[in-house]
């Protein structure tokens, strides 16, 4: 029997693996894909849990991620393309304009 | 209807002191000085005009706002004019707006004119409020007000060391003594639930008797600070550094008797305390000896005077200890008087001498100084109590008071305190008005002051000479509201022979005094004689202060410094400056603006997230 | 029962594989490939779910439109090549996440469900899923739902002002100063 709980360990080992592409990674385009597993880790665990509660809101949760992560795609790759042209690279330890 | 005069009365010194201020930093404007003496003229016209009104059935109690109300104090800005206060007032006003006027002219060629009058009116305005409050915070508010106002006279040449370090002396003295007045403000209302007089005085009766000890003693050391009684004495002679009005109006009328003020208006309370009384009028009998001892061979004008002032200080606390209130009060007023003219006749001299202090340098001044001469002869014989001036009426009183007490050691000290005035002051009025020229070795070249001044010091030389036969109509005035005090002497013929031996011991100290100092004063020998000695360093008595607290307490203050503020305190405060410091330079690296770092560290602090979660899991 | 089991445990190997190659492989390309199939393998866990809705828009806006729109992105990158990076503390980064991931596991392995939790939104014996999703989106969060819209209609005008303009000259290669001035230019327009 499948219950909440097996989903949520796959949730979070999902997550766990879209973190570490975060932390490791340095490539920019990495860090999108990495994004979109740990949204995706998350839906699984809003669907569970709407799913073992009997509501909605769960759902209603994801629809609105996977609208989010659409946009943040949208605007994100505009950005990354735009980098690129300028740099070459999209590599991470290259945008240190940001030094303090 | 009254209540109109008594806030002109209050105010108008306040309002010349803010309009002086307006001109407080800029050149000389002689409308700051008129405009201030008119204010003070104001002042003392609306309070003789209360004076008049005032009587056994009618005083006056105004409200002028709530001022403390917190819990159970409730203390509101409220002010008295009963017979005593507002003797206090017409005299404070009258002789303070003398001598403004005759600042005008003594300050004439000072580049602080302005300054000078802005200060001298918020001293009157202060001095107002501590006669006129009818509770005793208000009376401490005037009393603090009128130790800063001396603390900025005596400083006024600021630039002088001397008149700074004199200023800050008077300051810290008078501080030390205040901490005595505030515990016994304190006592009062911790015992008695209120600081209003009349609420005080009519449940002191109610009091325990050690109680009532307690807060007179503490009230009496703060009369002792102010009125520079032993130990507290030292400040006064030092205050000489400032203006000479300010001499005349702080340091000999007004401020230095606001300690015998409080111990008349404190009464109630003292006569119930008849121990505190009996010191009271002991220091005071010392100090009148004491301070006359040491006047009498000093060199410097002011500090003579100073010195006599102290006596006669002395000479009030006695009879207000004695119980003779109204006759402190009377003496009080008649030494305001010829002592405030007698300190504007040695402003004159000054003047004349370019600030020269030293007696022995002049000499034969009377010829160039007629006037002056005059006035200050006429003070001197008031001062040493010869009919028919005012101070036989009043001393000859204090005198009378001690022998009907049957304090007859009080008696002999004033006795011998009352021939060493006569002698000191008829030393001084000897030297610098007779004899030989010797101001002439020194290139000096006296003139005569301006008319101004001395049309200002004529009505206070009137009062002096005249003042003394107010005696009945002012005793009359004043046991409306204080105990009355007859001194009966039995057999009644006793009296004439007492007054004739005060009589007779001031004309022997007078005559002694000009008979030496016409054949050529005392030999050289006799300045080598160690009694001279003790008396011309002030009985070593600022040496002792050096040595036993000024010398502990600096050294205890540099360890203080060193061992505890420095060592100790700094360090902690260091410390903690430097950890912040050293943490912001390490934590500095992770602002390298890498974005893989910071995500690092997000994840770091998800982690720290997480563990808190599963530490603080609510227990089921 | 059973085969809702195996396709867990299926659905679940394919996808920790999938993903595990989009976050370790070199190749830019492999890993966008590997996300695509994650995605479809991710919306069979929401038909197992009931959410069916939820599974018909992950493949349609994930496999479809995010991965055209990467695909599209890509074409500006030469992505043929390794991507070449230099990976710092490594065993940092691993005893972290798998910290996390053991703590992740720990807290929603223990019993979260209390019982008091009230379906604010309940589920309606008998009514199809997307009816359901449809009821619940223009009621209660019609609002959320049109502002949503707009985002992404925000989210696409940028995504096109961005990339669109002087597509043929590489920023890259010129000044830095008049590129920037002709970044600024287009921006303008």
């Amino acid at each position: 029997m499948i219950t909440l709980t097996h989903y949520l360990v796959l949730s979070s080992i999902l997550f766990t693996i879209g973190l570490i592409g975060i932390v490791r990674r340095k490539n920019l385009l990495m860090l999108f894909f990495s994004t979109e597993i740990l949204l995706n880790a998350v839906n699984i665990g809003f669907a569970a849990v709407s799913k073992s509660f009997g509501d909605m809101t769960g759902q209603m949760f994801a629809f609105f991620i996977i609208a989010v992560a659409a946009s943040e795609v949208a605007v994100g790759l505009g950005l990354l393309v735009l980098w690129y042209k300028r740099k070459s690279t999209i590599d991470l330890d290259s945008m240190q304009s940001m030094r303090g | 209807m009254m209540e109109k005069y008594i806030y002109i009365t209050l105010f108008s010194p306040l309002i010349g002191s803010l309009f002086a201020a307006i001109f407080g930093d800029k050149k000389k404007k002689l409308i700051t000085g008129v405009f201030a003496s008119l204010m003070l003229l104001v002042s003392a016209f609306s309070s003789i005009y209360l004076m008049l009104h005032v009587s056994a059935e009618q005083t006056y109690h105004v409200k002028l706002m709530d001022w403390i109300s917190a819990g159970g104090l409730n203390i509101p800005f409220g002010f008295v004019v009963d017979q005593v206060s507002v003797i206090m007032m017409v005299t404070v006003t009258f002789v303070s707006a003398m001598i403004h006027i005759y600042s005008i002219g003594y300050m004439d060629h000072d580049e602080s004119f302005n300054r000078f009058f802005v200060y001298l009116s918020l001293f009157v305005f202060s001095m107002l409020i501590l006669v006129m409050s009818d509770n005793f915070l208000g009376l401490f508010i005037g009393w603090e007000g009128v130790g800063l106002c001396s603390w900025l006279l005596i400083g006024f040449w600021y630039h002088k060391d001397s008149a700074s370090w004199a200023a800050n002396e008077a300051f810290i003295m008078n501080r030390v003594a205040d901490l005595g007045m505030l515990i016994g403000i304190f006592l009062i209302y911790w015992n008695t639930g209120s600081l209003e007089y009349d609420a005080v005085f009519a449940k002191a009766a109610t009091l325990p008797h050690h109680t009532l000890i307690l807060i007179g003693a503490f009230l009496f050391i703060g009369a002792m600070g102010k009125s520079a009684q032993f130990p507290f004495h030292t400040w006064l002679a030092d205050a000489m550094e400032g203006p000479t009005p300010v001499s005349a109006l702080i340091h000999a009328a007004t401020m230095v008797t606001a300690g015998v003020f409080l111990v008349i208006r404190s009464n109630a309370v003292f006569s119930m305390i008849p121990s505190v009384s009996l010191f009271v009028a002991s220091l005071g009998a010392f100090v009148a000896v004491f301070a006359a001892s040491m006047a009498l061979v000093h060199n410097d004008l002011k500090k003579i005077i100073a010195y006599s002032t102290l006596s006669q200080l002395g000479y009030m606390f006695v009879a207000a200890g004695l119980g003779a209130y109204w006759i402190a009060l009377f003496h009080l007023m008649t030494h305001a008087f010829f002592k405030s003219v007698l300190f504007l006749g040695a402003g004159n001299v000054m003047h004349a001498m370019d600030d020269e202090l030293n007696i022995k340098k002049m000499g034969g001044l009377g010829e160039k100084m007629k006037w002056t001469m005059i006035i200050m002869t006429i003070a001197s014989l008031a001062l040493s109590g010869i009919y028919p001036f005012a101070g036989f009426f009043s001393k000859d009183k204090i005198l009378e008071v001690a022998f009907s007490s049957h304090a007859y050691i009080l008696w002999a000290l004033l006795w011998i305190g009352a021939g060493m005035t006569a002698f000191y002051s008829f030393r001084l009025v000897m030297l610098v008005f007779f004899g030989e020229e010797r101001y002439k070795r020194y290139g000096f070249h006296p003139h005569e002051a301006s008319a101004l001044m001395l049309w200002a010091m004529a009505p206070l030389a009137l009062f002096a000479t005249i003042g003394g036969f107010f005696e009945g109509g002012f005793h009359e005035f004043v046991t409306e509201f204080l105990p009355n005090f007859e001194a009966e002497i039995e057999p009644h013929f006793m009296s004439y022979i007492l007054m004739v031996i005060t009589l007779g011991v001031a004309l022997s100290g007078i005559l002694y005094a000009v008979y030496k100092y016409s054949t050529g004063g005392f030999s050289k020998e006799a300045e080598e004689y160690p009694v001279y000695k003790l008396l011309f360093n002030q009985y070593y008595i600022p040496q002792f202060y050096d040595k036993c607290i000024v010398k502990p307490y600096m050294s205890i203050s540099t360890f203080l410094w060193q061992k505890v503020d420095v060592a100790i305190v700094d360090t902690i405060v260091d410390a903690i400056a430097r950890v912040l410091y050293t943490s912001g330079d390490k934590a500095r690296v992770m602002q390298s603006g890498n974005l893989s770092k910071m995500l690092r560290l997000m994840v770091f602090g998800l982690l720290v997230l997480l563990l808190l979660v599963v530490i603080f899991y609510p227990a089921k | 029962m059973m085969y809702e089991i195996i396709a867990f445990y299926l659905f679940s190997f394919l996808t920790i594989t999938m993903f595990c190659i989009v976050v370790f492989s070199k190749n830019a390309l492999y890993s966008m490939t590997a996300l695509a199939g994650g995605m479809i393998f991710i919306s069979g866990f929401f038909f197992l779910l009931d959410a069916d809705f939820l599974g018909v828009v992950q493949i349609i806006v994930y496999s479809g439109a995010v991965m055209a729109v990467y695909a599209f992105g890509m074409i500006f990158i030469d992505t043929t090549k390794d991507v070449k990076e230099k990976i710092k503390g490594k065993r940092m980064i691993y005893s972290f996440s798998i910290a996390i991931a053991i703590l992740l596991v720990v807290i929603v392995s223990s019993p979260i469900v209390s019982g008091h939790i009230i379906a604010t939104t309940p589920m309606i014996e008998g009514v199809s899923n997307p009816k359901m999703v449809g009821y619940a989106l223009f009621t209660k969060y019609l609002v959320p739902f049109e502002l949503t819209a707009v985002m992404l209609l925000v989210a696409m005008v940028a995504g096109i002002v961005l990339v669109s303009k002087k597509m043929d000259i590489s920023l890259s290669l010129k000044d830095n100063f008049e590129a920037k001035g002709e970044f600024e230019q287009g921006v303008a327009k």
